[in-house]
């Protein structure tokens, strides 16, 4: 942590970069937010942990349009969303000063808390990435890290820098699990168990708005959300299928474009399993018009904005059962 | 022909394309081909026009099936409208069936302004179809079914 802190003044202060934009502690020692610095004393609150999960590609839309180049730390799966962004002209990348951090896993404060450990007061980054010490106000505890992390580390998309000025610290692939494996279990289910799976999850929104607020694909200036002459821009007013319709049109309207960062399911403060809708939208993509990766380059057409003359009709969804 | 009042009577919305399917529904009209008057027609510029929003707006608002239908691939009067409609269905319809809705409740048909015929058979297979599958009650507003 501290050689980032030291690289991010020195290029503050040759005046490469006119602000960074990285994580520092919020109320409690786990809840680490996004933050801007603007000047080498306020880098002292800088912090890079394992509850840097948070995605700063989104964030570099606003520090686009500043002056100056700002300096944003990125994790090997936030360079995709990155590039992503760029792809669709909304992040600018001669504003940006990429610095690629390493990363061995983010974790999860539940999960954590669900190993029974509790008053955390922080946790070590882990070197042998077995074994995590926890901090606590009853002393330190240790717990395995592969059941601390966050679910989207258990299908880490590999420890590769997409795009990047400049690397620092090590990443370990994290990935232990198949990717499409929970997807795959639900297309199993009858239609009744899919229907009561999916009711159970969803009747929980409280349509916060936080997956869509977080999402760096959900980005457009004006949300179909927002509309208030839409019956649709709070819950209170809406119908008992109003959740439905909104993540199943949230996952539509990212589909071919989400690079399946799961920030969406790490901010849901009601524990909705979101990714299972992108993921959807990505294995249907992979397997109906080829292997397809968003974020992964900068100039390919995304699979819903192109076509091919002999794509699969709709009728296949009836006819593959 | 006296009217049943018990047996159900689906609603179906249907997307036309202006530039075919709804003069194919008109071909099928003044050629008097019967299809049912369950089917309510809208007609959209182009099948690509149809927003996965319309369709869940539909199904929101009491309709028991949705059909879309548009030119036949390669004949759109946009030149690719409606390859981009046919990605689109494909995933909306798979998400649909993800989510436990049964999938004879959607259908996309491609019907020229020469198919009255088409047309005709189209809608009659799937009002036939819906009415089978009975109401639609999982997309619509639970609170107020029983």
């Amino acid at each position: 942590m501290q050689e980032l802190i030291n690289r991010a003044k020195s290029l503050l202060e040759s005046g490469e970069v006119s602000r960074v934009l990285g994580w520092r502690k919020g109320e409690t020692d786990w809840d680490v937010e996004p933050a801007f610095f603007n000047s080498a004393e306020e880098l002292s609150e800088f912090i890079y942990n394992g509850f840097c999960g948070a995605n700063l590609s989104k964030y570099m839309i606003e520090a686009s349009k500043l002056e100056g180049k700002t300096l944003v730390f990125l994790k090997p799966c936030d360079t995709y969303s990155f590039n992503q962004l760029c792809k669709e002209h909304r992040v600018d990348r001669e504003k940006a000063y990429i610095i690629g951090v390493g990363c061995k896993g983010k974790l999860k404060i539940e999960n954590i808390d669900a190993a029974g450990i509790l008053e955390v007061r922080g946790a070590g980054y882990p070197d042998a990435s077995e074994i995590l010490t926890v901090k606590t106000l009853y002393g330190d505890r240790e717990v395995s890290y592969k059941s601390a992390m966050l679910e989207r580390c258990h299908v880490c998309k590999g420890k590769e820098h997409m795009v990047y000025d400049e690397r620092m610290g090590e990443s370990a692939d994290t990935s232990d699990a198949d990717r499409f494996a929970e997807v795959a279990k639900i297309e199993a289910m009858s239609p009744e168990e899919k229907f009561a799976f999916f009711q159970s999850e969803l009747s929980k929104c409280i349509r916060c708005n936080a997956c869509r607020n977080v999402c760096p694909a959900c980005s457009c200036r004006k949300c179909v959300f927002d509309s208030t002459k839409f019956d649709s821009a709070q819950k209170a007013n809406t119908t008992s299928f109003e959740e439905k319709m909104f993540h199943i049109i949230r996952a539509f309207h990212v589909a071919g474009r989400c690079t399946d960062c799961g920030e969406c399911s790490r901010v849901c403060p009601q524990g909705i399993p979101l990714h299972l809708f992108n993921r959807k939208f990505i294995k249907d993509i992979n397997a109906l018009y080829g292997d397809y990766q968003a974020g992964a380059d900068t100039d390919s057409k995304g699979p819903l904005t192109d076509f091919r003359l002999d794509d699969c009709e709709p009728s296949i969804v009836t006819k593959r059962g | 022909m006296p009217i049943n009042h018990e047996e159900f009577r689906p609603t179906i919305v249907a997307f036309c394309c202006n530039w075919c399917s709804y003069a194919g529904a008109d071909l099928a009209g003044s050629s008097r081909l019967a299809y049912p008057a369950d089917v309510k027609i809208i007609r959209v510029p182009c099948s690509c026009r149809v927003n996965p929003m319309f369709i869940l707006r539909a199904f929101e608002k009491g309709a028991d099936g949705v059909i879309l239908c548009g030119c036949h691939p390669g004949d759109c009067h946009y030149s690719t409208g409606n390859y981009y409609a046919r990605r689109r269905m494909t995933l909306l319809f798979s998400m649909l069936d993800y989510l436990g809705v049964e999938n004879g409740r959607t259908r996309v048909e491609w019907v020229s302004a020469a198919e009255g015929v088409k047309f005709s058979e189209t809608m009659n297979s799937f009002v036939e179809k819906v009415r089978s599958l009975g109401p639609n009650v999982r997309l619509g507003d639970l609170r107020c079914k029983n």
